[in-house]
């Protein structure tokens, strides 16, 4: 008789443990995590108000993907940057009540980083943006995103920092999703590297349902995590991708 | 024509390296080293310096070039260069005064530029891209993403976090109709037993309160009238629901409307064999 079949060894079974990864009955992180900065959103005393814009110049792509952003995201205004200092864009935005910041920066026509930064002195995360793809150069999808508020879906976010993170995600999204629209947004976390996709669902039974894209897609890894908000000289940095230290494992993952 | 170790030839001018040259060229006129009353200026850390070289020191290599510090100011500088250079040549005169102008527009437009926001260029490096490439290829690969969506959404269904806006689930509508078959026969034999009298309206309300049984909790049987326009309004909303949408499957509407018509027929025929037998 042949032997049983053994459960093939994958990246994800082989991971290696990570020491901050959250029990999800901890007290600590709960507590943590009802008096960190996102408190006030997850207690519903803000609704997000989100400010999008670029680096200097931005080229059409980059134009257009800042458009559809916007659409994705309920609530978010998107600002052309003509040489301003963030330093001082950042109280303004807080004086006019924007709770959120997200720069996009942009390479050679392509947008390829993402600033987001949580307003009212938040943490600031610094990512690195990938194979971003336009509405139209995504296939087989549906037609506009409408104005109704997405659900939001947080894939794969375990450890400390992941979960300081997946809440920043979700914080950009107001707190009610209507569920008439039938839109959701998802990021996944998959060996660190988070995708973002925007669908419409329908259910057709039960057990089955049918998902449409619609909206752009793009990935992102994270590079770096200040306390504060943006400030590349003076800020505290919570964590930094240090390529020597952090990339010496093929399983080890962070987020 | 003759070797100099500072000139540099292009194509269509030589220049010249020696850190003293006022021009820049190599010109017989403009040489430093071919010519024994010269004078520049360079700057230093921000300020600008006259520098001069007569004959009188040319035996003296240490003492040759003299330093004169210029006057912050841009007009009083170049009054100190005049009465420096006073009986020199016109056109070292004239030299100097215009790479003064320059050194100094450019150490303006260098303040000006640190006051501004400066762009660091952080260079790519190409193995590391190509790395995170591939890996991201990977990862999404291994992500599976549609199908971890719709798990999720699926769940999300199953925790009832919709509440009431989807008319399946299908299995509970199946059990929730035998259940509803095997307690509308008892109800209606324990409602007939008390009046027979009735006319349609009491019919009626048997049937509404067996569809509510099959939507909402099997235990609540109480007929009251909020109930009952509750129950209607949720009838209307429902079908309007998969009217509008048009995908939601006909089974579940359609199904009960004929339930709805069969319970009709069941209890008009039962009175009649009731009061024959009676």
């Amino acid at each position: 008789q042949a032997p049983p079949k053994a459960v093939p060894k994958t990246i994800e079974n082989q991971r290696v443990y990570d020491e901050t990864t959250v029990d999800p009955n901890d007290e600590e992180v709960a507590f943590d995590e009802a008096t960190d900065e996102f408190a006030p959103y997850f207690n519903r005393q803000t609704v997000p108000k989100i400010l999008i814009t670029t680096s200097d110049r931005p080229r059409g792509r980059t134009v257009r993907f800042c458009e559809q952003l916007s659409t994705v995201i309920p609530n978010s205004h998107v600002y052309y940057r003509r040489g301003l200092a963030l330093k001082r864009i950042i109280p303004q935005c807080i004086a006019r009540d924007f709770t959120d910041l997200i720069v996009i920066n942009e390479d050679r026509k392509i947008p390829n980083g993402l600033v987001l930064s949580h307003l009212p002195d938040g943490p600031t995360a610094h990512f690195r943006m990938s194979s971003v793809r336009l509405r139209k150069e995504i296939k087989r999808r549906g037609k506009e995103p409408t104005e109704h508020v997405p659900e939001v879906i947080l894939n794969n976010f375990t450890t400390r920092l992941g979960h300081s993170v997946g809440r920043m995600f979700a914080s950009l999204f107001p707190h009610d999703p209507q569920f008439i629209g039938r839109q959701v947004a998802t990021f996944h976390n998959q060996r660190d590297y988070i995708f973002f996709r925007f669908h419409r669902y329908i259910f057709k039974s039960e057990k089955k349902v049918g998902i449409q894209e619609l909206g752009p897609r793009f990935t992102l890894k994270l590079r770096s995590l200040q306390k504060g908000t943006f400030d590349s000289k003076f800020g505290e940095y919570e964590w930094i991708h240090k390529r020597r230290e952090m990339d010496t494992s093929r399983r080890k993952f962070h987020l | 024509r003759q070797f100099c170790s500072y000139k540099i030839t292009t194509k269509t001018q030589n220049f010249c390296r020696n850190e003293y040259n006022l021009t820049g060229l190599c010109n017989r006129s403009s040489c430093p080293l071919a010519n024994s009353q010269y004078a520049t200026i360079r700057e230093e850390k921000g300020r600008c310096y006259l520098y001069m070289k007569t004959i009188e020191r040319a035996a003296f290599p240490r003492r040759l070039w003299e330093r004169v510090l210029l006057n912050k100011n841009y007009e009083k500088a170049l009054e100190e260069i005049d009465e420096n250079l006073i009986y020199w040549p016109r056109f070292i005169r004239h030299k100097c005064k215009q790479r003064f102008t320059k050194i100094t527009q450019y150490l303006i437009r260098i303040r000006k530029l640190t006051l501004k926001r400066q762009r660091k260029l952080v260079p790519l490096r190409r193995k590391i891209e190509r790395r995170e490439n591939r890996r991201e290829e990977k990862a999404l690969i291994a992500a599976q993403l549609d199908n971890a969506i719709e798990k999720e959404l699926l769940e999300r269904l199953k925790q009832d976090t919709y509440g009431d806006i989807y008319n399946f689930p299908i299995h509970a509508f199946d059990k929730a109709l035998q259940q509803q078959d095997a307690e509308s026969e008892s109800e209606s034999d324990a409602e007939k037993e008390e009046d027979e009298e009735d006319t349609d309206t009491r019919e009626f309300v048997e049937a509404d309160d067996s569809d509510l049984s099959d939507f909402e909790d099997m235990d609540k049987l109480e007929t009251s009238s909020e109930e009952e326009e509750e129950e209607e309004e949720e009838v209307e909303k429902k079908a309007s629901y998969s009217k509008s949408k048009g995908k939601t499957p006909l089974k579940g509407p359609a199904r009960r409307k004929r339930r709805y018509i069969e319970i009709e027929y069941e209890e008009e025929t039962e009175p009649t064999t009731k009061t024959k037998a009676a």
